[in-house]
């Protein structure tokens, strides 16, 4: 029955959002992980999403629903923030540490956004059931 | 008496609420994705098609030795889908990653379309109360 098809997208759009929620937490928490060399310095992660069409709704594309998935997780590879801490036990011969590329307000609005994505689907798969439920008891 | 017959429009129109709901729940899981391009039914013309004698422009076999439609379907045809309907959403605001989904657009659709899915269903429902009177005699 094709109604089941909207738990599959609606599940799969909270999965995809959950891993956007890891990632904004992940940065978050690594947002003040110096580090003595800027090329082990923690950098920005974020998920790319790619709507799926044709495999897991059997193959037409046309009228079908589409999923999304992650496709991947890149790393911001902009520069690390040199800081001047001699003071810092991780601080090199010049007395620097480089601090992630992490935009904590960047990261904020993020959330935001995924959280209320997630709210979206959840929403949706709420619905959804509830109309599956009453089609059930039609007739009766 | 054809069930079909008696159950009316209702039958066509609650599938088609079902595609729709489906699509516009593809559309809110893909709010965030690049490129992804929003889509609707243009549910007047997709309605009027499934109520016409010739299903949704399919070929109408009148006589015994035509070839009937679900050869079409067979030959991996379109027969009786909605996707002649699909239309793609004129954005309002689009973004620099080519995402033309509009999440307020797509929940108010969404409502709408769930409140008209049960409106659908509740004249289902009386259609098969009313028979349920005519075949027990009360």
């Amino acid at each position: 029955m094709s109604s089941f098809k909207i738990f599959d997208i609606a599940g799969s759009g909270m999965a995809a959002q959950s891993v956007r929620l890891n990632t904004v937490a992940s940065n978050l928490a690594n947002a003040e992980s110096v580090s003595g060399d800027p090329a082990t310095a923690y950098k920005a992660r974020h998920p790319v999403f790619e709507t799926v069409r044709a495999n897991l709704m059997g193959g037409k594309l046309g009228a079908s629903g589409a999923a999304v998935k992650v496709s991947g997780i890149v790393e911001n590879q902009t520069a690390p923030e040199a800081r001047y801490e001699p003071g810092n036990p991780l601080a090199n011969a010049e007395g620097y540490v480089y601090a992630p590329n992490v935009n904590t307000i960047e990261e904020m609005v993020d959330m935001i956004s995924a959280s209320r994505a997630y709210q979206n689907n959840v929403e949706v798969m709420n619905t959804s059931k509830e109309l599956l439920l009453a089609t059930l008891r039609l007739g009766q | 008496m054809d069930l079909d017959s008696y159950l009316g429009v209702h039958v066509a129109a609650l599938k088609l609420r079902e595609r729709r709901t489906e699509l516009l729940a593809t559309n809110l899981a893909n709010a965030d994705t690049p490129g992804y391009k929003s889509r609707d039914i243009d549910f007047r013309s997709a309605l009027a098609a499934a109520d016409s004698p010739n299903k949704g422009g399919q070929l109408l076999a009148t006589q015994a030795r035509h070839i009937g439609s679900n050869a079409a379907e067979a030959l991996g045809g379109q027969a009786g889908t909605t996707e002649a309907f699909l239309k793609y959403r004129t954005p309002l605001a689009p973004s620099l990653d080519g995402n033309t989904v509009d999440a307020q657009l797509e929940q108010s659709a969404f409502a709408e379309n769930a409140v008209r899915y049960q409106a659908t269903l509740s004249f289902l429902s009386g259609h098969f109360r009313s028979l349920m009177t005519a075949i027990t005699g009360q």
